[in-house]
């Protein structure tokens, strides 16, 4: 099996490593790839640099958070993405499925609307991924249901409601010249800001979160499976599922709390993930993570470099999103094994 | 060891489909559950797997509560094959049978070597080895059933329960299917399963329960309980029975 997935594991890898230098690369200041690995390695042996300061500076001040971020956000939202996928046995779904992203959005709003600044934003924004999900949980928990993973879905979908209601209404009361502007870009998705502190208070979350997924593989296996053949098979559904639902929701909050609002990653590259090394989560999460942190560093590198102004990631990832979701319901045979 | 369920009465929540049942299995023994659509079979079948909690009455297993035993402790005892269906996602027919093995390994583990033997082995005993690499969503429905009885043998259960085996199968695998649910039984395997078809009940069964809206019409050795006037009963609908003066074979012939 190892061996079948292997082709698999490299096409992943490519895309990692195209996506990194890449992202280094490519910019307002082009920096050539002997540049990178001269900074690097200086960096590594504690030597100096042969290339002028300002080329130092590009490399690991102003892209090299970015390209990290970029890369943690995209394997965290892949990551959250399989496991949402397998949890909930439909192909369909996506990390916020349960309210995590519109949680998060009523949190950066509130934040924003209240001038709460960088760091206050991003914990309300996490918070309130977190809150949504805790909501959406209690309800799927105290209405008696036969379907309890249907009823959870359901409870995802009008709490997303609710809390949209809520950003529109903050939308709507604040300053249109100072606060409206924020609100948006933020609610676009973008990791221009992204500095140090970000990294870290992004890194852990994530680690945490994928680090209990990843160990739950093989459970998770058979938690793809209907309810109650998994629990014939001797796993605890009910227990198992509030874990991955909580490491879930942990990684996703955090990356849009990071981020702002980053649709279709988590819903598109798990497929991609699945084509190259098959369902068994053992392979599919470390592959969907590798992949996804390609694929969002190719996605802010072109969302940096083709126009003269940053387009917003959100919209990037939806003009990519869209054709091939129609791609993958026309093709419903193939990529959904 | 036994597998008993005493006075239950069944159902969900906000519904009960039946009570005042008694049913009782033993080791190498083969029980048929006959009854019409929406009788309680599957409800009958879920309770005693422990899927369901009974809303009255108790199911025992080896002199002890079921309820009183771990969700993994009783996957080691109790094996389910469901009505074969079509997964979501194309896992390998060798890890389908693998995750029979879940309940023999901790809560972060992963299928050891010896867990991959136990599922070549099952795999062999129906003869559906060359399957093994195969997705499970891209066979024929006959052979997900054998794969689901293989996943069941991997289990390494005392018990096997299965609901309706040979629904949507073909001829040739109905009649495949049910050898080797015999041959679970031979090999020591208390066996449970429910069928719409009195045939393969006589052919195959022990014993029958007849189940109809929640009670119990009859049980008893099929030959006794699966008489003309006991099935005419059960389905409220006239039946037909051909004998074969040779040797002695019945049948049942609906209408």
């Amino acid at each position: 099996m190892t061996r079948r997935a292997l082709p698999g594991f490299t096409i992943a890898l490519a895309v990692l490593v195209a996506g990194l230098l890449l992202a280094f690369m490519l910019g307002r200041y082009p920096i050539s790839l002997s540049e990178i690995i001269d900074v690097l390695a200086a960096k590594l042996t504690g030597g100096e640099p042969h290339v002028s300061a300002a080329v130092e500076t590009v490399i690991l001040n102003v892209r090299g958070p970015r390209v990290l971020a970029a890369a943690l956000v995209g394997a965290a939202l892949a990551v959250a993405g399989t496991a949402f996928q397998g949890l909930f046995r439909n192909p369909l779904v996506s990390p916020d499925i349960l309210g995590a992203s519109s949680g998060a959005a009523l949190g950066a709003v509130v934040g924003i609307y209240f001038s709460l600044g960088v760091l206050g934003v991003e914990c309300l924004a996490f918070a309130g991924g977190l809150v949504a999900v805790a909501a959406v949980y209690l309800i799927g928990t105290l209405v008696p249901a036969r379907d309890p993973i249907l009823l959870l879905v359901l409870a995802g979908v009008v709490i997303g409601a609710l809390l949209g209601a809520g950003v529109g209404l903050v939308k709507y009361l604040a300053d249109p010249y100072n606060q409206l502007p924020a609100m948006t870009f933020w609610l676009l998705g973008s990791l221009a800001s992204t500095n140090g502190t970000d990294l870290i208070s992004l890194f852990i979350p994530v680690a945490v979160g994928s680090l209990a997924l990843f160990v739950l593989r093989w459970r998770m296996n058979v938690m793809s499976l209907p309810e109650e053949e998994a629990r014939a098979l001797g796993v605890p559904t009910a227990p198992l599922r509030i874990a991955i639902i909580a490491a879930a929701t942990l990684v996703t909050s955090a990356s849009v709390a990071a981020s702002g609002i980053i649709g279709w990653v988590g819903l598109i590259v798990p497929h991609l993930a699945r084509a190259l090394v098959g369902p068994d989560f053992a392979r599919l999460v470390p592959a969907a993570a590798i992949l996804g942190g390609g694929y969002l560093l190719l996605i802010d590198t072109i969302a940096r470099t083709a126009a003269s102004i940053e387009i917003p990631l959100g919209i990037l990832t939806a003009f990519i999103g869209t054709p091939f979701f129609i791609w993958l319901l026309a093709d419903v045979q193939r990529t959904w094994s | 060891m036994t597998l008993e369920g005493r006075a239950l009465a069944i159902g969900y929540r906000d519904r009960l489909v039946g009570e005042g049942l008694d049913v009782g299995l033993a080791e190498g023994e083969v029980l048929a559950l006959l009854g019409p659509n929406g009788g309680g079979k599957t409800t009958l079948l879920k309770t005693l797997l422990g899927l369901l909690p009974p809303r009255a009455g108790e199911v025992r297993f080896g002199g002890r509560s079921l309820a009183s035993r771990s969700i993994r402790e009783r996957a080691r005892l109790l094996a389910y094959v469901p009505q074969s269906h079509v997964a979501t996602f194309a896992f390998p027919v060798e890890t389908v049978v693998l995750m029979g093995r879940t309940a023999h390994g901790g809560l972060f583990s992963r299928p050891s070597a010896k867990d991959r033997d136990v599922a070549v082995w099952a795999l062999e005993r129906f003869g559906i080895a060359h399957l093994a690499e195969r997705p499970y969503t891209m066979i024929s429905g006959g052979e997900r059933q054998l794969v689901l009885l293989a996943r069941a043998l991997a289990q390494e259960p005392r018990f096997i329960v299965l609901d309706e085996p040979t629904a949507s199968l073909d001829f040739g695998n109905q009649g495949k299917v049910m050898r080797e649910i015999r041959a679970l039984a031979t090999s020591g395997h208390g066996v449970l399963f429910t069928t719409h078809d009195p045939n393969q009940a006589l052919r195959l069964a022990d014993r029958a329960f007849l189940l109809r809206a929640g009670t119990r019409v009859t049980d008893g050795p099929v030959s006794t309980v699966l008489t003309q006037q006991n099935l005419e009963a059960l389905y409220g609908a006239p039946v037909q029975v051909l004998s074969d003066s040779r040797n002695g074979h019945t049948a049942f012939l609906p209408g």
